[in-house]
């Protein structure tokens, strides 16, 4: 069958040589294995990894402040919140221009519930201040009107500073009837190079329009920060007039000329501000907004291990607001006790499987996978109605006389009622894998120890308990793991004292909405998880685990 | 589901001859329109007054299939869900009143014109008018007022034949022991402990945000901390009462009807300083034309006047419409006058609270860190 060559390479069939005809085999039969498992990774991949890894990136995920506030951010880059002093009236100017534009789109109050969870009261200053802004620079408004009405109309504004194809083609489009969406504004040139500011606050003002309020801006007066802007313009280049065509000379002099005899007052966002909520007058919420602007914050996980963020740095957070790692270490604490009793109760039973004649070992193992498939929900309220107060168990023992009526036993509510239920709910996760083990540890090494002069209990301890113990270990990490990912049980059992972090998690993602914060523990969670399971491959081995 | 058939069944039953007639002549002609509706609200007992009082006819007139799905307890994250997958899978949405305002606040749902889309009141009164402080924002378009009071059982041998009379009863562990059940957050508890700590009505919230408030609420439910039993679910209290489990506890008024009238357990029921809530809809935010007229138009039918009333006949909340008040009349099954199990009749509404939602939006976060802070000590 094969041949040899000079040089000693093994030759297959077809003259090639063998090696390489084998590894050709193997890589098809490795491909072949690929893609029959690939629609599994696929799905695994789809369903479960991407959600997961989206969540998660949620805990450090910030953009919010820096979409909806850009203004104010990069003027605040100036601002040190050492100085103990609110930030100067470009600040306020910036955030009047970043609000107008997010009170349009309503997304200042879920900037408002973002930074809330930083600072309480965020919430109801933006949506307070949000109902003010659109009237904040009203005095500059009303005087550049009474300068002169034209201002009051807002064709003058498009005209002004509009390109001159832009406004050719929005006349075309007004008169074609408005089926297709209007052209986008656009500024003319010689708008953006003398009335810079004004060119960028209307274009502000009509992008927001046509794309948010879907209106034109040839029907809608502009906000008051275009005017702002506009006198500002004009103070600092007096003669922009001469740029633009003879009818518009006159007007802006007009301007120019009433701002210099002091009828148009200096805007003031500062005041109006402060006016809105005297809270913009103290740097506190500066603070807050400049802290939480970089697009990436770490403020979830500090607040998933009880510290916060602060202009300092990190400091710890007072003793009654800490609540996170408590309950971390109580997840971990409780879940390992019920580890221990699913393993005190879960081996002799398994023992028995393994060991009693196939018929009455039958019926244990449908005794045992019956809770298995009865709802949740069901086994739990079943708990309740065993261990309340009023309950069975206590009825018994009252029954009993082990225990006076008026002292009635606390089972549940608690941390005994968590451990209980939920022993019993994990407790055939235990049992199975410790069977399948036990099952194949022959009776015969038992009857040799025994025949060889052990006791009882040395057959047990020195032969038996070591073949199973790879049973146990299968048995405590599935039992842990699902332990302390649980929480319908302790939430309906688990009263003040009884419930997990799990718990908070599910009321981050559920009623609080704080998705950040719930990715963060999360993450931590399965952080410990996976260290937990390095460790214990360290010291028992994951290779000694068997799970049939 | 048998339950809810049943009720459908009794509620077109006792709907007079040729009245569908009558309503299709009432019913505005909808273009446009979807012919099927996703509607989410609480399951149980409250779902089933909606699907009787106007579910269910409203698909009768229109041949609209409405899908029901029981998912308000987490509507907010299920609507945040379905709207970041660019999916909304609810024509509309059932919630509570702080809920529609974070909805609000996030974007999730439209903005209401009251006048235009919801029918005005049979004497021409505005929508707007008649729904009248029962709108708390521009999303929300309120259906049914509740109240989370307090129920007590009536054959506690320990009280020596006293019945609590008043709220603070709660706090009196001399005259009434016995274990209470409260809810597991901090919203109502706290407003209560401050009252009978002492403070007024009015003042409640100016010393909750002030320093050491909420400290000040804590330390007076301390004093009742080991006889607490708390609750997460609202179907918990009366089942805790009926067991025996606790003397006293709080939940929703609706729940303790059930176990008084319908369920003839020994329970009294305590309305000083029940706090009200608003319950109604709110359309999401994402749906498509033809969806959103025929959700609009099945809102205009379901939240007439008429139609709120008739709700009342299956569940003891109020009707959120001042017009639909003279119009409760008696339950459809046990035909027994709702109006002394209504929260809002005079005689039950002595005291009462509604809570402030703009400051539990504003503080419930830092609170409830505190409160579970607390729990846990």
């Amino acid at each position: 069958m094969t041949e040899q060559t000079a040089d000693g390479l093994m030759l297959a069939a077809d003259g090639k040589p063998l090696k390489q005809s084998l590894n050709r085999a193997l890589r098809r039969q490795k491909l072949r294995a690929f893609l029959l498992i690939a629609p599994l990774l696929i799905f695994v991949l789809v369903t479960f990894i991407a959600p997961i890894g989206d969540m998660l990136f949620r805990s450090v995920e910030n953009d919010i402040v820096a979409d909806t506030l850009p203004r104010t951010v990069a003027a605040l880059a100036d601002w040190s919140p050492d100085s103990g002093a609110p930030p100067g009236e470009p600040v306020y100017r910036a955030l009047a221009s970043d609000l107008l534009i997010a009170v349009a789109a309503k997304t200042h109050t879920q900037l408002g519930t973002r930074l809330n969870y930083e600072d309480s009261g965020f919430s109801s200053l933006l949506r307070g201040t949000g109902r003010d802004v659109d009237d904040m620079g009203e005095d500059v408004g009303k005087a550049l009107v009474a300068v002169d009405p034209v201002w009051d109309e807002p064709v003058t504004w498009t005209n002004l500073l509009g390109d001159p194809a832009w406004i050719s083609a929005q006349a075309d489009w007004a008169k074609a009837g408005d089926k297709t969406p209007e052209p986008p504004f656009v500024p003319s040139a010689a708008a953006q190079k003398n009335l810079p500011l004004t060119a960028a606050a209307y274009g502000d003002f009509a992008r927001v329009m046509q794309t948010v309020k879907e209106d034109s801006p040839t029907e809608k007066r502009p906000w008051n920060t275009v005017a702002v802007s506009l006198t500002e313009d004009l103070k600092a280049n007096p003669s922009a007039a001469a740029a633009f065509g003879a009818d518009w000379q006159p007007r802006l002099s007009a301007v120019v000329a009433a701002e210099q005899g002091g009828a148009i007052p200096a805007a003031d966002f500062m005041a109006a501000f402060t006016e809105s909520d005297k809270a913009w007058g103290t740097p506190q919420p500066w603070e807050v907004i400049k802290t939480f602007s970089p697009r990436f914050t770490s403020g979830y996980f500090l607040n998933a291990v009880d510290l916060k963020m602060t202009p300092e740095g990190i400091a710890p957070r007072s003793e009654a607001e800490r609540v996170y790692l408590m309950l971390f270490l109580r997840t971990m604490v409780l879940s390992l006790v019920i580890t221990g009793t699913c393993i005190l109760l879960g081996y002799p039973v398994a023992w028995l499987l393994a060991n009693l004649p196939a018929r009455t070992a039958n019926l244990l193992m449908i005794l045992v996978l019956l809770p298995f498939w009865t709802s949740l929900l069901v086994r739990t309220s079943a708990w309740k109605v065993l261990l309340q107060q009023q309950g069975v168990i206590n009825d018994l023992l009252v029954w009993a006389g082990l225990v006076a009526d008026n002292n009635r036993l606390v089972l549940i509510n608690n941390q005994t009622g968590t451990i209980i239920a939920m022993t019993h709910i994990l407790l055939p996760f235990m049992i199975l894998p410790l069977y399948s083990v036990m099952k194949t540890i022959p009776p015969s090494y038992l009857r040799a120890a025994k025949s060889l002069g052990a006791t009882d209990w040395t057959a047990f301890w020195r032969v038996y308990f070591p073949q199973s113990v790879p049973g146990i270990g299968a048995g405590s990490i599935l039992v842990f793991i699902l332990a302390i990912g649980y929480y319908i049980t302790p939430e309906l059992v688990g009263g003040a004292k009884g419930v997990f972090i799990s718990n908070r998690i599910a009321y981050h993602i559920g009623t609080s909405l704080n998705w950040g914060l719930a990715a963060a523990l999360g993450s931590l969670l399965l952080v410990v998880v996976l260290v937990l399971y390095w460790v214990y491959d360290r010291i028992v081995g994951i290779d000694n685990v068997k799970l049939g | 589901m048998t339950l809810k058939s049943l009720l459908s069944a009794t509620a077109l039953a006792m709907l007079p001859l040729g009245a569908s007639a009558a309503f299709a002549e009432d019913l505005p002609p909808c273009d446009n329109c979807s012919d099927s509706m996703v509607l989410m609200s609480w399951g149980g007992a409250y779902q089933a007054s909606q699907v009787a009082a106007y579910a269910e006819p409203y698909s009768k007139l229109t041949g609209v299939k409405i899908t029901w799905d029981e998912g308000s307890n987490e509507a907010i994250a299920k609507m945040r869900a379905a709207s970041e997958a660019g999916n909304m899978t609810y024509s509309l949405v059932d919630v509570e009143g702080p809920d529609s305002q974070r909805a609000c606040d996030e974007g999730l749902a439209e903005e209401i014109d009251f006048d235009k889309d919801l029918a005005a009141a049979p004497d021409g009164t505005a929508a707007s008018k008649d729904f009248g402080s029962a709108i708390i924002n521009e999303c929300f378009v309120p259906q049914i007022v509740f109240s989370t009071t307090f129920g007590y059982r009536t054959d506690v041998k320990e009280w020596n034949g006293k019945v609590p009379d008043n709220l603070c009863a709660i706090f009196d562990l001399e005259n009434f022991p016995g274990m209470r059940a409260l809810e597991k957050r901090p919203k109502k508890n706290l407003e209560w402990a401050l009252l009978c700590d002492g403070v007024p009505k009015e003042e409640l919230y100016t010393v909750l945000s002030s320093e050491g408030g909420v400290d000040r609420a804590l330390a007076k439910l301390d004093t009742i901390k080991d006889q607490v039993v708390w609750w997460s679910a609202g179907a918990e209290t009366p089942q805790l009462l009926a067991d025996g489990e606790v003397v006293m506890g709080s939940t929703y008024n609706g729940r303790l009807f059930s176990a008084i009238v319908e369920q003839k357990q020994p329970i009294g029921m305590l309305w000083d300083w029940q706090v009200f809530d608003f319950d109604g809809w709110v359309v999401p935010k994402g749906l498509d034309e033809a969806q959103k007229n025929r959700v609009l138009h099945f809102l205009n039918f379901a939240t007439d006047t008429q139609r709120l009333a008739d709700q009342a006949k299956y569940i003891s909340y109020g009707p959120a419409r001042a017009s639909s008040q003279p119009l409760v009349s008696t339950h459809a099954t046990l035909g027994i006058e709702m109006a002394p199990y209504m929260p809002t009749n005079p005689a039950n509404q002595k005291n009462y609270l509604v809570n402030n939602i703009e400051w539990w939006a504003d503080n419930q976060d830092e609170v409830e860190v505190a409160f579970q802070n607390w729990l846990s000590k």
